[in-house]
């Protein structure tokens, strides 16, 4: 399929949805509204309200405090994965003894540490970040423990018999092959920094997108829950693409599906 | 012999311990000598431990009794005058084909830049001179497997080992490898260890042909000189009386091992 005749199916798919959402939450069918605005509100009330944010400039305060906790937590959480995941996967020993412990840190569903980490932190960006970073950090760390001992037996062994000395084993085969494991995992950790961002601000904050949302379902502003939706998801859209660029940019060498690279 | 011992194993031994706490002894007692500028090639049936024997020239394994001595001296950790073509794909796949190239001797001290010069000298020299911005996943086996030689020999080993490097390709292709090979090792004759399941590679190849019984505890049951004339073109030896002979001779004794190997391996599976 050509990808203009792509893009119109995608965007028809949309056009529909939203009118479908506006016709059945204005007009009566059999006498009756299908989708109570109450409950529902209408794409036009939404679509306002998204308007009014931005015309205002509200929005960017709020959208600059998330972006900066996702990246903050994005940063921390991979720089704390990389380092653990490589020393654990280099010091057999250490992983054993901590093996249930970490099992058990990342069985435990992450919400529930942030009324701790608001605790501790106060209700500022970093319980926010901190969050995210309980997210981020898993999966980076396996991923890079992965890539680490998963390192081709060949390749490694052609690495010592290059001449190669320890360090220059981690240098030119470690690291480059850990970081292809944590860059196949960019999106998803990128995706997972956003949600301990919203999250965290949702569950108590002065600002961000969470708050934002908060704030409307608090007064029964529906209109205002869905506008926070549409921007939250085009915000991360937007955070998925550049993903998409870095991604392209550092990982030349490895074949796509298609065998094309 | 006149001319100095470049590998000499001499009763090595190599021991395996299995899963189950049972002891797999691969080679039994394994001598083997390669004089400087030697071509030998090791044969034998599948599973016999001819690679094991090249990892432990190479200083990857230990012989768990006899020894190795490499120029008279006894091999202690990594054999640091060797070079290895791997028979799997051994290319760092995050650098390109230059990169790979270079990479022996950036570890040596060498300056990048001249690195990268005499890596595209090389790379020109394997007949990939154009394709040395490629990733190795842009490139086809024939073409990886000349830029893993040109990774090896820009370091200047003094030995050469190769464990069925060209075993992965393509008859055609592995035709024209052994041709570069023959070429590239004339310039300079090291000693090379060359290990093949393939006799006729073999005798194409090297001046002797070292031939290993079938596993476990497999030994060197064999030792033949091949007199063919140099330069040799391995799509002509092939033609060769002597080449005719020296491969029924030497045939003769390889068959019974194979079927051994053969035998050993099916029932191997059937007892699993």
């Amino acid at each position: 399929m050509s990808r203009p005749t792509l893009f119109a199916l995608q965007v028809l798919v949309a056009v529909v949805c939203i009118v479908l959402w506006q016709v059945l939450s204005t007009v009566p069918v059999f006498g009756k509204i299908l989708l109570p605005p109450f409950f529902f509100s209408n794409p036009l009330d939404v679509f306002s309200q998204i308007v009014k944010w931005f015309a205002s400039g509200v929005i960017w305060k709020h959208l600059a405090i998330t972006l900066t906790e996702s990246i903050l937590a994005f940063v921390i959480g991979s720089l704390g994965g990389v380092l653990i995941g490589f020393w654990f996967a280099r010091q057999p020993l250490v992983a054993a003894v901590f093996d249930p412990y970490v099992k058990m840190v990342n069985a435990l569903p992450r919400v529930v540490l942030a009324p701790i980490f608001a605790l501790w932190l106060g209700l500022g960006i970093w319980s926010k970040v901190a969050l995210g970073v309980t997210l981020v950090f898993f999966i980076v760390f396996f991923n890079v423990y992965q890539g680490v001992k998963e390192v081709s037996r060949t390749v490694l062994d052609n690495g010592r018999m290059l001449g190669m000395s320890e360090r220059q084993l981690m240098r030119h085969v470690y690291w480059p092959s850990a970081l292809s494991w944590m860059f196949s995992s960019l999106h998803t950790s990128v995706g997972f920094a956003v949600v301990g961002a919203v999250v965290g601000e949702y569950l108590g904050s002065a600002a961000g997108l969470g708050y934002l949302i908060q704030q409307a379902e608090g007064v029964f502003d529906v209109a205002g829950v869905f506008a926070g939706m549409f921007v939250l998801s085009a915000f991360v859209i937007l955070i998925d693409y550049g993903v998409t660029l870095v991604e392209r940019r550092l990982l030349v060498w490895r074949p796509t599906v298609d065998g094309r690279g | 012999m006149s001319t100095p011992t470049a590998v000499a194993l001499e009763d090595a031994k190599v021991a395996f311990r299995l899963g189950d706490g049972r002891v797999y002894t691969a080679v039994e007692k394994a001598h083997l000598t390669v004089a400087q500028g030697e071509f030998v090639a090791i044969v034998g049936p599948t599973g016999c431990g001819k690679s094991t024997l090249l990892n432990v020239a190479a200083g990857l394994l230990k012989p768990a009794a006899g020894s190795v001595r490499i120029f008279d001296q006894p091999l202690a950790g990594l054999n640091r005058d060797a070079g290895y073509l791997f028979q799997a794909d051994a290319l760092f796949p995050w650098k390109t084909a230059l990169d790979n190239v270079a990479i022996g001797l950036e570890v040596q001290g060498t300056p990048r830049t001249e690195a990268l010069a005499r890596a595209q000298q090389w790379l020109t020299s394997v007949g990939l001179g154009a394709f040395a911005g490629r990733y190795p996943h842009m490139l086809s086996g024939g073409q990886r497997k000349r830029v893993a030689l040109a990774q090896v020999l820009i370091r200047d080993p003094k030995i050469l080992l190769m464990d069925e490097p060209f075993g992965p390709l393509d008859a055609q292709t592995r035709q024209v490898m052994g041709n570069l090979l023959l070429d590239l090792w004339s310039a300079d004759r090291k000693a090379v260890l060359f290990v093949t399941h393939d006799l006729e590679e073999a005798i194409a190849l090297a001046d002797r042909v070292v031939i290993m019984s079938a596993g476990p505890s497999s030994r060197i049951i064999g030792d033949w000189r091949v007199g063919l004339a140099r330069p040799r073109d391995i799509f002509e030896v092939r033609l060769d009386k002597e080449f005719h002979e020296l491969h029924r001779e030497i045939w003769s004794v390889l068959k019974d091992e194979v079927m051994k190997g053969y035998a050993q391996s099916t029932q191997a599976a059937e007892a699993v």
